[in-house]
């Protein structure tokens, strides 16, 4: 790791060498655009929620090579985007208008234009990336058009086939991380090894571990971050790994890599990164980011633990392997110890011997379908023998308890019983019972009790055709 | 060819898209430009009985803290009546007041200044919802009445009565531009006010009032708003004002961007209603008599809510001639934000309770709802097409947009579809429904009715265009600007747009109620004519013509009629012009006819005209969970002869929207001690793109120009928001789908939980039914 002095520090905005001098590096990206003039980019909301802030980074797509990014730059620490290039909506025009732009202007795609700046840098990373869709500018609000002009502004701009200079620029373009150490105020570390993380967390017990910032970006302007250890660019946790038996994926791996990578290999989780977030979230958040926080409305962890993922944890003590179950110890507890990292996830691909069959599908039900925080996740694996019964059940649940949670006693109740709709009528009193949980804004505890019960009742309707069971 | 009536691109468009366009906070600050950042009260209700500011003086950074003692003027910002301190004296009377701003030298130094305040409160009880208010006997005003027939003997000749209420909730206005200002002092004892303000004369009085100046030495102007929807219509002021008195206090400029959570805790909404109703109908459906009771939540001041209120009580008849009705308005006091206006203005408000009676009467009978709507909407003439309030509907176009709208939705062959989808379906059902829009245009006191503009000439021949409406994205600058290429005949590359200012065009009414273009369009049509007047006897003695009444203005060139082939140049007619010393600036004005009303008798011609729509929604709803997914929408309203396609197009879909999400998402939600907890996008729920349907089909009726307005064109900004009712009402139907009852209630919003809830009571009901059937001795 090279120590960088401060007035090495930098980036490139717009094509542009831009140095970062008397400026905390925790300070986000948004307020750095806006302090320095760049006012092009707006703040909506300052929590990652409505998208315009959208900036485009230079990033690496999961093949590898170089792609553009859209990300929330109010969630972005500055320490996280030293030496990498950022486009903003004031860069995209060169000379004329870009074609998202062009396709806006003339379908009447803004109307207040507040929001536009981040719709157009949605628009313009998922043009280059072959992606323009709706799902491109879900992480967008818009209040005043409705969306249609937008909509078709994307399905004018997706017809064309880009090739300009920002196509150019990304097959020349460097996305690996540069490492470095600023040991100013307000430290900031980006290794390369873990060994290095490990270190630098034994030297700085007060360190926070920073990968993508979407829940921890939140916190930027509420409160000091003395030292910060990025993770972006650790090779070790970069990896995901696939075999005839498991997956394993590092735990910086960011969610939009995994949703391509692993697209088809468990349906409750391609279904459950669906309605994760949105894109500029997904681009940046982490498995192991997700799973760290504990948050009991985390949406993968139901995901994981139907599938009996396990981790790995490692620490300067050396490593060890523990069930995602085992993990969480209480409302955002973790059995995670001082020092120790978690590298990650594990997760096993087969059926339980003697099964024939594997049932599985996720649920995640909130006020909005779209980009909200859970009432309820609900994950289901269930396999079955050749006679439709029950060889093993996992019924993972999120925003029902303290922790993401299984419901064990119904799964063991399930065990050896034919899957058929008697055996589910029995089972969704037990689930309606089976957790305690609370009213909040979101919802009434009653409903999330309805819901961990109907929402099994619902996994059998969808797939008895599958299964071969009557109704 | 005129710009009028084409699909011309927002004129802002290539500036919104390359981050270009300007808004308040956006500009260049001056230096010494300081920060202002609130305190907030902790407590629904509570005595103040003392503040400490002088912690906060200990941060470095913090140049000041304003309380109540700095004010110069009137310490109140209240634009009906004066009940609304903007700093708190002796008691705070929301959740989130702000009690104090801590002036900083930046936002973060004024924000850990605004930690360290503290105050010492005595909490008071307080009144958090309507029912609560109701029985507190807590109210702003006395109760106002529409009546109309002799309401009991109607009841006494129906063969029908039923009873019910729907409670409803506000909603936030979630603007993408959260409320900013800047203050902007000389030395002489003038304020230049930057504000994202609906209302820049009411800011700039509201800012004189509090600084204890006469008006003129306030300016107020509005670069352009990053949307507005009502909710920057008084709701700008308190932050202007508070920035006002930290420039006084100062010297410096200042300038105030509230945060996201800030601006949901603080600012008003749009207002939650309790519906109260008894109605009376024949066997038929066809309603006899209505007596309805509106208490609409003010809040804890009384901010816009007797207009607000007013326009619910005038469409609680929606599209139906309703012939003996009494309409009794109440306008409750609690503790918690106060309400204001909101796309719609009470017209939602009042609309959504005559949909849910309507409903009610078909599903007591036994009738497709959308017969009895049918059968009610106001028709013929006579009483039968006059409203409660006396107003004749001179040019009805319900039955036109209904039979449109049906036709183009296939609406009867998908309902019939969807009957054997719901018989083969026993998990998830479909739900189609249509809806009629009968939205009344005009403010409702008459004499916002007006409207100036301001058109200079400058003598290379380019032109500025002020007008005292507010660009919030609608369009307005835009259809503006074609209406000025028009009546001057010239270009639009020659017009500049100028921001709205108050001393460019003094004593303007709110950008509101949908009237910007109907009310501004004609001043600045009339600003153009003068300046035409005056050019065209140049033009004539020019092209040596003696007649001037016959120059044509058109394409940058002046000719005449009878003889197009000679013709001179525009910059050359105004040239000359300026050489014959010659005005070339003209103040345009303009007041809307014919509108009266008395609100004694609560009778008049409130509206110029109305604006009217349908739509037809279908929603699927699965029954394991509550949730929904809009399959298809399709719209038929009417703007009159468009001016812009593109831009009513806009507001349509749009508005469409946004209704949708307040009837089925949006949820505010306050606990028990009155605290918000829905103040983010995290917790408040906006629509994505995802929720809106694959199939959205909007159409214009053609051939609709009305009489008397600019261009044929009519108001487009607030009667799409109630088609959404159609989606309330599909959800409705697919609920009642899941069982057999004769009333389906149906919370507003309907969430998933409340859907599921309704599906319940649906299931429910079916099944005591048929229990008391079975148990019917044959």
């Amino acid at each position: 790791m090279t120590q960088q002095l401060e007035t090495q520090l930098a980036l490139t905005i717009n094509g542009d060498r831009v140095r970062l001098q008397n400026i905390p590096l925790t300070t986000t990206l948004l307020d750095f655009l806006r302090l320095t003039g760049r006012v092009g980019t707006k703040e909506g909301c300052g929590d990652g929620d409505c998208g315009a802030c959208t900036v485009a980074i230079v990033g690496t797509s999961v093949d590898g090579k170089p792609n553009y990014q859209a990300v929330n730059s109010c969630l972005i620490p500055l320490g996280s985007v030293v030496g990498r290039e950022v486009i903003t909506v004031e860069g995209v025009a060169n000379g004329k208008l870009h074609p998202v732009q062009e396709a806006m202007v003339k379908l009447g795609g803004s109307q207040c234009g507040y929001c536009t700046p981040g719709f157009i840098m949605s628009m313009f990373a998922a043009y280059y990336d072959g992606k323009l869709d709706d799902v491109a500018v879900e992480g967008n609000l818009c209040r005043c058009t409705g969306y249609l002009p937008i909509r078709r502004a994307a399905q004018a701009a997706a017809a064309e086939t880009p090739c300009d200079h920002f196509s150019d620029r990304l097959t020349e373009a460097d996305a690996d991380l540069m490492p470095y150490r600023f040991t100013g105020e307000g430290q900031f570390y980006r290794p390369t090894q873990l060994q290095e993380v490990l270190e630098l967390l034994r030297d700085h017990p007060d360190a926070t571990l920073v990968a993508g910032a979407t829940d921890l970006g939140l916190e930027l302007q509420r409160r000091e971050f003395p030292v910060m250890i990025s993770l972006e660019a650790v090779a070790d946790l970069k990896t995901l790994v696939q075999t005839d038996e498991f997956v394993k994926i590092g735990a910086a791996v960011p969610l939009s890599h995994i949703e391509t990578q692993l697209h088809g290999v468990f349906p409750c989780m391609d279904e459950m990164i669906h309605w994760f977030a949105a894109r500029q979230v997904r681009n940046r958040a982490t498995l192991g980011g997700n799973i760290g926080t504990a948050s009991p409305i985390g949406d993968l962890p139901p995901v994981l633990l139907a599938l009996d993922a396990e981790l790995k944890l490692v620490s300067l003590e050396g490593e060890r392997v523990m069930s995602l179950s085992r993990f969480f110890k209480g409302y955002r507890q973790t059995d995670l110890q001082p020092g120790e990292v978690i590298q990650s996830v594990w997760i096993p691909k087969g059926m339980m011997p003697g099964a024939t069959q594997r049932l599985t599908q996720s649920y995640k039900i909130g006020k909005r379908g779209t980009d909200d925080i859970s009432i309820v996740a609900a994950a289901y694996v269930v396999d079955l023998d050749s006679d439709k019964r029950v060889v093993h059940a996992r019924l993972g649940y999120g925003g029902v308890a303290a922790t993401p949670i299984r419901a064990s006693v119904v799964e063991e109740f399930l065990i050896g019983q034919p899957w058929n709709a008697d055996t589910v009528q029995q089972a969704k009193p037990m689930l309606y019972n089976a957790f305690t949980p609370l009213t909040d804004l979101r919802g009434s505890a009653d409903y999330r009790k309805m819901l961990v019960a109907n929402l099994f009742e619902k996994f059998f309707v969808e797939f008895a055709a599958a299964a071969g069971v009557e109704l | 060819m005129s710009l009028v009536g084409q699909r011309k691109s927002h004129e802002s468009a290539e500036a919104h898209v390359s981050g270009k366009a300007v808004y308040t906070d956006d500009q260049r600050m001056p230096s010494g430009m300081l920060s202002i950042y609130p305190v907030l009260s902790p407590h629904a209700r509570a005595r103040i009985l003392s503040i400490d500011t002088a912690p906060a003086l200990d941060v470095d950074g913090v140049v000041t803290v304003l309380t109540a003692a700095d004010v110069p003027g009137t310490n109140d910002t209240g634009v009906i009546r004066q009940d609304e301190p903007l700093f708190p004296t002796d008691e705070v009377s929301y959740w989130g007041q702000a009690i104090a701003w801590v002036v900083g030298e930046t936002e973060d130094a004024a924000r850990l200044g605004a930690a360290k305040v503290t105050a010492e409160y005595e909490p008071l009880e307080a009144v958090l919802t309507i029912k609560g208010a109701i029985a507190a006997n807590s109210y702003h005003n006395d109760p106002q009445f529409i009546r109309r027939g002799e309401v009991d003997q109607a009841f006494a000749g129906s063969a029908h009565i039923i009873e019910g209420e729907l409670e409803m909730n506000g909603q936030d206005h979630f603007y993408l531009e959260t409320q900013a200002s800047w203050v902007v002092p000389d030395m002489e004892g003038n304020y230049l006010v930057y504000s994202s303000t609906q209302h820049p004369s009411e800011t700039q009085t509201i800012v004189a009032r509090v600084l204890g100046v006469p008006t003129n030495r306030v300016v107020c102007t509005c670069l352009r708003m990053g949307g507005g929807f009502g909710g920057k219509e008084s709701q700008a002021n308190p932050m202007a004002a508070a920035a006002a008195v930290a420039a006084y206090k100062t010297g410096c400029p200042v300038r105030v961007k509230l945060e996201r959570h800030h601006d949901m805790i603080l600012t008003g909404k749009r207002h939650g209603f309790l519906g109260q109703y008894k109605v009376g109908f024949d066997s038929e459906g066809k309603i006899l008599a209505l007596d309805v009771a509106l208490y609409a939540e003010g809040g804890w001041s009384l901010d816009l809510s007797p207009p607000v209120l007013m326009r619910a009580m005038l469409h609680v008849d929606n599209a139906y001639y309703i012939p003996n009705m009494l309409v009794r308005g109440l306008i409750v006091k609690t503790n918690r934000v106060s309400n204001t206006a909101y796309r719609g203005f009470g017209g939602p408000q009042g609309m959504l309770v005559i949909e849910d009676v309507v409903d009610r009467v078909a599903r007591h009978l036994n009738l497709p709802p959308d017969l009895v709507r049918d059968r009610n909407f106001y028709h013929g003439e006579g009483d039968s097409n006059t409203t409660h309030y006396g107003q004749v509907l001179v040019d009805n176009r319900i039955a036109r947009v209904w039979e449109e709208a049906k036709e183009r939705a296939s609406y009867a062959e998908r309902d019939a579809a969807i009957a054997e989808f719901n018989q083969q379906n026993r998990y998830k059902k479909r739900g189609l429904a249509i809806t009629p829009v009968k939205f009344g245009i005009s403010f409702n006191k008459v004499q916002y009715n007006q409207a100036g503009a301001l058109v200079h000439l400058y003598t290379d021949g380019s032109i500025q265009l002020n007008h005292g409406g507010t660009e919030m994205g609608q369009g307005l600058h835009t259809k503006m600007q074609q209406v000025a290429t028009r009546a001057l005949g010239v270009t639009l590359d020659r017009i500049r747009m100028m921001p709205t200012s108050t001393d460019k065009v003094p004593n303007t009414s709110a950008t509101a109620a949908s009237s910007g273009a109907d009310l501004n369009g004609q001043a600045v049509k009339n600003a153009c004519e003068i300046l035409k007047s005056r050019l065209a006897p140049v033009a004539a003695k020019l092209l040596d013509f003696d007649a001037a009444e016959e120059m044509v203005f058109e394409n940058n060139e002046v000719y005449c009629r009878t003889y197009p082939t000679a013709r001179v140049s525009f910059d050359a007619v105004v040239q000359q012009a300026y050489g014959d010393r010659i005005s070339l600036s003209a103040t345009g004005f303009y007041r809307t006819p014919m509108i009266h009303w008395d609100p004694v008798t609560a009778t008049g011609r409130p509206f110029y005209y109305f604006a009217y729509g349908a739509a037809v929604s279908e929603v699927e709803v699965d029954g394991f969970t509550g949730t929904f997914k809009l399959r298809q929408v399709d719209i038929v309203h009417d703007v009159g002869e468009s001016l812009n396609p593109l831009v009513d197009q806009g507001q349509i879909e749009g508005g469409f929207v946004q209704g949708m999400g307040w009837l089925t998402m949006e949820e505010l939600v306050w606990d028990d001690q009155g605290r918000l907890r829905t103040f983010a996008p995290s917790t408040y729920k906006i629509p994505t793109i995802s929720e809106i349907p694959e199939q959205f089909h909007v159409h214009l009726i053609e051939r609709a120009s009305q009489d008397g307005t600019i261009f044929g064109s009519k108001a487009v900004g607030e009667p799409p928001f109630m088609l959404a009712m159609a989606v309330r009402e599909a959800i409705r139907a697919a609920v009642a789908a899941f069982g057999n009852a004769p009333v389906v209630e149906l919370a507003a919003p309907a969430t998933p939980e409340a859907t599921l809830r309704a599906i319940a009571a649906v299931q429910q009901a079916t099944v005591s039914a048929e229990a008391a059937l079975s148990s019917t001795p044959v």
